[in-house]
């Protein structure tokens, strides 16, 4: 998913930048003001164990092989601002040690990767944590919120790139949504086996990673860039109305690209019978079906790994 | 340390080595603004630009085949999006486009960071401004990430020899586990570090 160079445009670059500024900058000063000094090592040590975990292969299915995302497993680990930190760290290695993702494509990478990914990831966590109870629920929370991550993030991608006029919204969105609905189910496989592991052999560091509640204004802050960034890269192509794009981009004085995205814009009614015959539409479809198809199976890979808890009463997912 | 091999050109001795890290960056920066903005045809920027990167990398004394194995191993996700833009109706030239753009910043970029030491730009970010968290959590994944990835390393390879022949599903249990161990280890690895920076007269 790293976006290499070359693939945006000045405007996508400038406004990912500017909302991955903000989202790390949120983080910095949340673990400044929140997060002990202890902390700092340890996020260094969890980026590099990000690292790690991504560099070991897992075998897939016929020689192929998957790897870690990790921004749901950093961020339930140390708590959300932590998690983009970590997140953050491991791209800017890749970017400025392996050249692996962009250099000017460093914010678009950042925001997908280390804000959309751990924070849209961690928001739904807590959201199943409402009714997911006890270290069952947790793995599957997790596990479900690991593989929405990667498909939001993916999708945040192809908005992206579907912006910047290099790709069009009706072949990018299908092949990186679809791509990542099954990739996602190798990395919430691979989540939740790894907090079920950890819980099994030191359940005090999953109790220790519960953030405090008062963290009002970061969520606000949180949520806020979240929106922009869905409304901003992924919205305009999701609706049906052509008009609100060519609107915004004459708002942003970007007449030239309003008239390059109309002819993305204009396959669009031929595809306006809501069903099959879209493959946006499909893709959507294709990723409720997932959703629900994800969230029974996380609530299966939690009940085979985690043994019903003893001394409380037995808690069930619904 | 076995993971050397991951950037150990970066500390070569070469002219290209020598120059400050400052010029470096800044010049690999340009290079890439350049090659993500010049007006399309462009011929004389990229003509320029595959001029000039071969030259530094002769200079630089890097061995062709790492450079090459490296373009090799990050080409084909250039490749894999570069496709998408095919279907478009101008595709062709805008494939081309792409490819040319992003083929000379990703060779910029792999001769960037294998001419510049890791700590160097990060002490160039640092006097560029950058929080200073996140200098310190860059420093330190840094430092740590060969450790660790020779300790999952040692740990995968005691576990295959522990349990030849296993199925696929145990496989991933047992993969998974070694990971979460790796995570314990590495907290606790992040403990002893504070204590012994608090102990050196951190913060």
């Amino acid at each position: 998913m790293h976006i290499p160079d070359g693939f945006l445009d000045t405007r996508t670059i400038i406004a990912t930048t500017a909302l991955s500024t903000a989202g790390v900058g949120v983080a910095l000063q949340q673990v400044r003001t929140r997060v002990e000094a202890r902390r700092a090592p340890l996020i260094g040590l969890a980026a590099a164990f990000v690292f790690a975990a991504q560099m070991l292969n897992f075998p897939v299915a016929a020689g192929t092989s998957g790897h870690l995302m990790g921004a749901v497993l950093a961020s339930v680990l140390l708590g959300p601002a932590a998690g983009v930190l970590v997140m953050t760290a491991v791209l800017v290695v890749q970017c400025l040690l392996f050249a692996d993702g962009g250099l000017l494509v460093l914010g678009a990478n950042v925001f997908n990767m280390a804000v959309i990914g751990p924070l849209g990831g961690y928001g739904i966590y807590r959201l199943l944590r409402f009714f997911l109870h006890g270290t069952r629920g947790m793995v599957a929370a997790a596990a479900c919120a690991a593989w929405a991550s990667t498909v939001l993030a993916a999708t945040c991608c192809a908005g992206e790139l579907a912006w910047s006029g290099t790709v069009d919204w009706h072949a990018a969105f299908p092949a990186m949504a679809n791509v990542h609905m099954l990739i996602g189910v190798g990395e919430g496989a691979i989540t939740g086996l790894v907090l079920a592991a950890i819980a099994r052999t030191r359940p005090e560091l999953l109790d220790a990673s519960m953030p405090s509640r008062h963290q009002g204004i970061a969520w606000i802050a949180y949520g806020f860039l979240l929106a922009t960034g869905l409304l901003l890269f992924v919205s305009p192509f999701a609706s049906s109305w052509p008009d609100g794009l060519e609107s915004v981009a004459r708002g942003l004085g970007f007449e030239q690209r309003a008239l390059m995205s109309r002819s993305i814009a204009s396959p669009m009614a031929d595809y306006r019978i809501p069903g099959i015959g879209s493959p946006v539409a499909a893709t959507m479809l294709a990723g409720f079906a997932g959703a629900i198809v994800v969230f029974v199976g996380s609530a299966l890979l939690a009940r085979g790994l985690v043994p019903p808890p003893s001394p409380q009463p037995p808690t069930r997912e619904p | 340390m076995r993971h050397d091999f991951l950037d150990r050109y970066s500390r070569l001795h070469s002219p290209i080595h020598r120059l400050p890290a400052a010029l470096k960056a800044g010049a690999a920066f340009v290079i890439v603004l350049g090659a993500a903005t010049v007006p399309l045809p462009g011929v004389w920027f990229f003509a320029g630009a595959t001029l000039l990167l071969p030259a530094v990398a002769a200079m630089s004394r890097i061995p062709w085949s790492f450079l090459l194995k490296r373009l090799l191993f990050l080409e084909p996700l250039v490749l894999g999006i570069a496709v998408l833009s095919l279907l478009r109706p101008d595709g062709l030239s805008l494939f081309a486009g792409i490819m040319a753009r992003s083929t000379i910043s990703l060779c910029t970029m792999i001769l960037l960071s294998n001419t510049t030491p890791f700590a160097d730009i990060l002490a160039l970010l640092r006097r560029a401004g950058a929080p200073r968290i996140l200098i310190t959590i860059l420093a330190l994944m840094y430092r740590y990430l060969f450790v660790l990835i020779d300790e999952a390393e040692r740990m995968s390879r005691a576990r295959l020899s522990r349990s030849p022949g296993i199925s696929r599903l145990e496989r991933w249990r047992s993969f998974t586990a070694l990971l979460g161990q790796l995570f314990v280890r590495s907290t606790e690895r992040a403990e002893r570090i504070y204590a012994a920076m608090c102990a050196r007269g951190w913060e």
